[in-house]
């Protein structure tokens, strides 16, 4: 009797596993994988940014990143801008939002003014690079839709395949394929397709490390643009966690220290 | 001068002291300004050459609880004595804690919302010898308590050492006409430059909203001109009255809509007006399938004074183009017009900015002057469009 129980309830499990759609799957991977990286606290890092076009000239961009996770809705994030020496000291202060637009301010140290600045461009370049801002933002699960499309092996690693679709009109991309690392549960590679559907950028993010036993963060992230052969490689160090930011480290006080 | 020598000397000495890093930054900035026209009073310079520069030096201890900033700013000018000058934009301490802060010495406040013009903005003086436009500013002494709680922030200013607004020399374009003589400089207070000046302003973000109200009293920073004798000849006297000025200052932020508004309302013994910016700056992302970037603004500017405004703007309409390229040169322009609703008169301005290589950035400016009937204060700039050529060095 025990064994027939057993049995059945094995067989509904494995009924209902086969029941997940292709979307439900997808999203089930996405929350999964947001699971997993939840409860970080607080980090911060250090960004180099190189910007190579077509030519292959190289333009160098030094920023100092530091973000605070938020519960229930996006993340605080500050960027403080060390190079290009003409614009060093400026600072970007954004607050993500699920369900509504984002809070943006960037503060022009020259004038010592805080401008509130539309969030509404997704889609612009941040900093002149081939990230856009949407690029660069905290990912959360409410941002996209999901379907997981296969599973394959990708340079010897196990990985779920998965479509996103951008909920936010205001995105640059129709979809992004997204290859998760099951190991690692972090993208290993995103291509994105742009608003006329045709591959507009590839992101390979490389060089994981683990942090606190728990969190992997990429060492690397190169973006190459197959429209108009430009990239950006992101090089992160100095990767910090338990700072004991606040909310008073993101408001426009702290924007204005910021150096 | 020498103050400054011996100001300058401590600073180093404090930031040199111990062994911990010192953050060095700056610029060095070459400037030509080219005149299309004769000057009005033959004495104002024709093309005019100018060096200046800004180093910057910061120190920090205590975990980032307490830092000291000293930024010294110094200009050589070809044609005129008066905008040869040095100042101090910034020297002071300050002690930062979770939920106050405190900052004591030369500092700099930015109080404001809108592109044409800045109304609500009055803690530092104008630097008006080095902009035309305004922008810039000279350091203020003052002692400034923030006060960082849930319902916004509140900043308390006590400002013991007034500064004069710096103006072009005889010699000087683009200036008034006749010049401001600053030996006549006189006050309505008797404690003249060491009147204590104070001021408070809360601000906060609420949702889409960012707002300021904001209160000043003591000497105004903005001089009343007076026609006077000076050397048997008809110069302008700068007088300043004490006023209490209360402000608001708001920014709504809707996709790419922003609204702004600033006001004042100024009330002195010599002078009483209302000044009011207000209006709209809507930007087109992406234009032409590019990654450039198109902002309309588009602002009304008001004075009760009307015509005896004694800025040319009183009635006006600011229509700009601002475009931003999003290149690695960080490239951008803003193309501005401030257009009387009655009259002629105008003031068309260009302003673009693109870096060169890593340290360097090439700024360009232009502006023409138009002026019509009874808009007096324009009537001194009409031969004195320019377009002024900058190349920067920073480090």
């Amino acid at each position: 009797m025990k064994r027939l129980l057993l049995l059945l309830l094995l067989s509904v499990s494995v009924t209902l596993a086969w029941a997940l759609t292709p979307e439900e799957k997808g999203l089930e991977i996405a929350k999964n994988a947001d699971l997993r990286d939840s409860g970080w606290g607080d980090q911060k890092q250090t960004l180099e940014m190189v910007l190579r076009n077509k030519q292959g000239q190289e333009s160098r961009r030094q920023i100092r990143g530091r973000s605070l996770e938020v519960t229930g809705d996006g993340d605080k994030s500050m960027s403080i801008f060390d190079s290009p020496a003409d614009v060093k000291g400026t600072a970007f202060l954004s607050f993500t939002h699920v369900n509504k637009p984002d809070d943006q301010w960037l503060y022009l140290p020259a004038l010592k003014r805080v401008k509130r600045i539309a969030s509404k461009n997704k889609s612009g370049p941040f900093m002149g690079s081939e990230f856009a801002f949407e690029d660069m933002s905290s990912q959360e699960v409410d941002k996209y839709t999901y379907k997981w499309l296969r599973d394959e092996t990708l340079d010897g690693k196990e990985v779920y395949v998965i479509e996103r679709i951008p909920v936010d009109k205001n995105s640059g991309y129709t979809r992004q394929i997204v290859w998760l690392d099951k190991e690692i549960d972090h993208p290993l590679k995103v291509e994105f397709y742009d608003r006329k559907d045709s591959l507009l950028k590839t992101l390979v993010p490389s060089d994981y490390k683990q942090y606190l036993g728990k969190y992997w963060r990429p060492g690397q992230m190169m973006m190459n643009n197959h429209q108009n052969g430009k990239s950006t490689l992101l090089i992160f160090s100095e990767y910090s966690f338990n700072n004991g930011f606040t909310d008073r480290d993101f408001d426009q006080n702290s924007l204005k220290r910021a150096r | 001068m020498g103050k400054l020598l011996r100001l300058t000397a401590a600073v180093l000495l404090i930031v040199s002291s111990p062994a911990q890093s010192v953050d060095w930054r700056g610029n060095v900035a070459v400037q030509e300004r080219l005149f299309f026209k004769p000057p009005i009073d033959p004495r104002q310079h024709g093309d005019n050459f100018s060096v200046a520069a800004q180093p910057e030096m910061y120190h920090e201890w205590d975990d980032g609880k307490q830092n000291v900033s000293f930024i010294p700013f110094a200009r050589l000018d070809q044609g005129d004595d008066q905008r040869t000058h040095a100042d101090i934009r910034e020297l002071s301490w300050s002690y930062i804690a979770r939920d106050y802060e405190w900052t004591i010495g030369f500092s700099k406040v930015f109080w404001g919302v809108t592109e044409a013009q800045h109304v609500v903005d009055i803690i530092n003086q104008t630097d008006l010898v080095e902009d035309f436009s305004g922008e810039e500013k000279l350091g203020q002494p003052m002692i400034k308590l923030s006060l960082i709680r849930d319902w916004g922030t509140v900043n308390f200013f006590v400002m013991p050492w007034f500064r004069e607004r710096t103006f072009a020399g005889v010699d000087g374009r683009p200036r008034v006409i006749p010049y401001v003589e600053q030996n006549l400089t006189s006050y309505e207070s008797s404690e003249e430059q060491r009147n204590v000046d104070v001021a408070a302003r809360w601000s906060n973000s609420i949702g889409d909203l960012d707002i300021g109200l904001s209160w000043f009293h003591g000497t105004s920073r903005t001089p009343l001109l007076y026609p006077s004798l000076y050397q048997q000849q008809v110069v302008l006297a700068p007088f300043y009255q004490i006023i209490d000025q209360a402000g608001i200052d708001a920014q709504l932020t809707k996709g790419s809509w922003l609204w702004k508004l600033e006001a004042i309302n100024l009330d002195g013994n010599y002078q009483k007006y209302k000044r009011a910016v207000g209006g709209f700056e809507y930007t087109f992302y992406g234009i032409a399938s590019s990654a450039a970037d198109l902002g309309l603004v588009v602002e009304y500017l008001y004075d009760s004074r009307g015509n005896l405004a004694t800025t040319p703007f009183e009635d006006d309409l600011f229509t700009g183009l601002r475009l931003t390229l999003n290149d690695v040169q960080s490239t951008d322009a803003l193309l501005g017009v401030i257009k009387d609703r009655y009259n002629s008169s105008y003031l068309f301005s260009l302003e673009a900015n693109r870096r060169i290589g890593d340290s360097w950035k090439l700024s360009i400016q232009a502006n023409k002057f138009q002026a019509d009937g009874l808009d007096q204060s324009l009537k001194s700039f009409a031969e004195d469009d320019y377009l002024q050529i900058e190349l920067g060095y920073y480090f």
